[in-house]
């Protein structure tokens, strides 16, 4: 059980609930998968415990690769709870647009070179988008949400968290989203090399292929 | 019937298995939502049969439109087609209709997207104003929402469609379709008879969402037998429900919207419309369903969707009418918004 009483509602997501506390001195987040009514319980709570479990394993493996994630105090499986670390910062969904053409290099560019070490780990997030990335005050970069992530090293599990990236990109920030995922993809290939980023690249274009009514897909039978 | 000199639009689906044809005012009132469907006998849709038969049965659902409205062609203002995306032999029947018939009236053609007529022709029937919409039919899966111009994509499928999952499953099942009588609501009858909740994979991945697993495992467990067919169909329903309304959910959360809407054939089922009522709720949004006749495919939504386009400075001319079979909903322009 997680013995704290007194918490402020931070954000209220589709999946979970984010509480503000004070934990032992220190400010806390609190990250409830509260039951979902519209699915049946059995199937609820399976979800739900899944990801309780998970994501703070794939958030310490996370570190390990050397990508920001925030410390994980306590986990209460039985109530789909996670105690962690604030970390002071904005979401990076929040700055991109304020940034100078610039600073978004840079950004994007580091976010490049954090997915490819958690690729390089082994680690897909499952959810990258630019509300999942934390701008912290330090100008470190943490990610956040690893509920739909696992432990995958198959090009295909990367290339599918890459190619949800450039999809979020377009419906989020559709005024650069182009040029921020050539950005992220130089990163990328910064830190896991040209040959392998070469394979990622055209793996992503086998998936956006498999979609129906893609320009993509079969471009050389006419209309 | 038309009254005074109210302007008139003529609209023609025949994206997939149905050819429709309906007539809109410019106000927005449906004057006749008239359709044939291609039922295979046996397997699902052979484009190059629905196309015939669509090319067979063009000119009587014509003519019952055009009485059942009241009116006759010279009557009409514009004429619009379903320009993609869907099968091409189905899609190039209906815009050939709707070139000759532009032609011989001299009067404007416009090339209408049929993903955009689904969200419409619901938006219209529910008094929706921005929704968040799910639109789920046998070829599509789209979680999408109005910003800046454009219908954006949200979440989709990364395989296949809702429908065309459901009428698969249905089909192995030996389940028969029937005019009027659709697959997925064959599947829904015996779904309703399920008790028990079996295992199948759940697979969400971001906002988008795979079902050919679902699928593929839905099958065997049919074909290893040892489980009565209504658990199945249940088991079936409750995994891919639960999905799409995740994504759903969690695009209401990300845009803030306050409407949704659920379209497209598979809009139809009561269950899923439960689940989205249910989310609608927790997030404060109002849920709008659409209306049965217009869930389908219908030349209705295409009609209505011209009558936008036309009003907004929109026309396709007749050498620019080409079907593009491909054609996503976040590549169409949608200036009757903005």
């Amino acid at each position: 059980m997680v013995d704290i009483t007194e918490r402020t509602l931070l954000k209220k997501g589709a999946e979970a609930s984010l509480f503000v506390a004070d934990w032992h001195g220190r400010r806390v987040v609190i990250k409830t998968r509260l039951p979902k009514k519209y699915r049946p319980e059995k199937l609820d709570l399976t979800i739900r415990t899944y990801r309780t479990v998970h994501e703070p394993q794939l958030m310490s493996e996370a570190k390990k690769a050397g990508v920001p994630t925030p410390t994980i105090f306590q986990v209460d499986v039985e109530n789909a709870t996670i105690v962690m670390e604030f970390v002071e910062g904005k979401q990076l969904k929040q700055l991109l647009g304020s940034f100078s053409p610039k600073e978004r290099e840079q950004v994007c560019f580091l976010v490049g070179e954090l997915i490819g070490k958690l690729h390089r780990h082994g680690v897909v997030h499952g959810d990258l988008t630019t509300s999942n990335m934390i701008f912290g005050t330090d100008g470190r970069i943490f990610f956040v949400d690893f509920g739909l992530g696992e432990k995958n090293s198959e090009l295909e599990a990367r290339g599918v968290d890459l190619h949800l990236l450039k999809r979020a990109l377009q419906s989020t920030h559709y005024q650069f989203a182009d040029e921020c995922f050539q950005t992220v993809m130089k990163g990328y290939a910064a830190f896991v090399g040209e040959a392998e980023t070469k394979d990622v690249l055209s793996k992503i274009r086998e998936i956006e292929r498999r979609g129906r009514y893609v320009d993509e897909r079969r471009q050389d039978v006419p209309a | 019937m038309k009254t005074g000199s109210e302007r008139l639009c003529l609209g023609i689906e025949s994206t997939a298995d149905d050819f429709g044809v309906g007539i809109a005012t410019f106000q927005g009132k449906i004057l006749a939502n008239v359709a044939d469907s291609y039922v295979p006998t046996e397997g699902g849709i052979h484009p190059r049969e629905a196309a015939r038969h669509h090319a067979e049965v063009s000119d009587g659902v014509l003519r019952e439109a055009l009485e059942k409205a009241g009116v006759t062609p010279h009557d009409l203002d514009v004429i619009c087609f379903a320009q993609g995306p869907g099968l091409g032999p189905c899609l190039r029947t209906g815009a050939t209709v709707a070139r000759a018939l532009a032609t011989y009236l001299g009067i404007p053609l416009v090339g209408v997207n049929h993903s955009v007529a689904h969200i419409e022709v619901g938006k219209l029937q529910t008094g929706a104003g921005d929704p968040v919409t799910l639109y789920v039919s046998g070829g599509n899966t789209i979680v999408t929402a109005y910003e800046a111009g454009r219908y954006r994509v949200f979440g989709e499928t990364l395989d296949i469609a809702l429908g065309n999952c459901l009428d698969v499953f249905a089909r192995e099942a030996g389940l028969k379709q029937a005019k009027g009588m659709p697959l997925g609501a064959a599947l829904e009858q015996l779904a309703k008879e399920g008790k028990m909740l079996l295992r199948l994979p759940y697979v969400v991945k971001g906002m988008d969402l795979s079902l050919s697993g679902l699928l593929t495992a839905a099958v065997s467990l049919l074909r290893k037998g040892d489980c009565r067919l209504e658990d199945v169909c249940y088991s079936l329903q409750e995994h891919a429900f639960s999905m799409v309304t995740e994504v759903t959910e969690r695009a209401l959360a990300h845009t803030e919207k306050k409407e949704v809407l659920l379209t497209g054939g598979v809009a139809s089922n009561q269950r899923l419309q439960n689940m989205l009522s249910i989310i609608a709720g927790e997030h404060d949004a109002k849920f709008n369903v659409v209306p049965r006749q217009y869930a389908t495919d219908n030349g209705a939504m295409i009609a209505w969707t011209g009558v936008l386009a036309y009003i907004h400075g929109l026309a396709t001319p007749v050498e620019e009418s080409y079907v593009k079979l491909r054609w996503r909903v976040d590549k169409v322009d949608v200036p009757w918004l903005t």
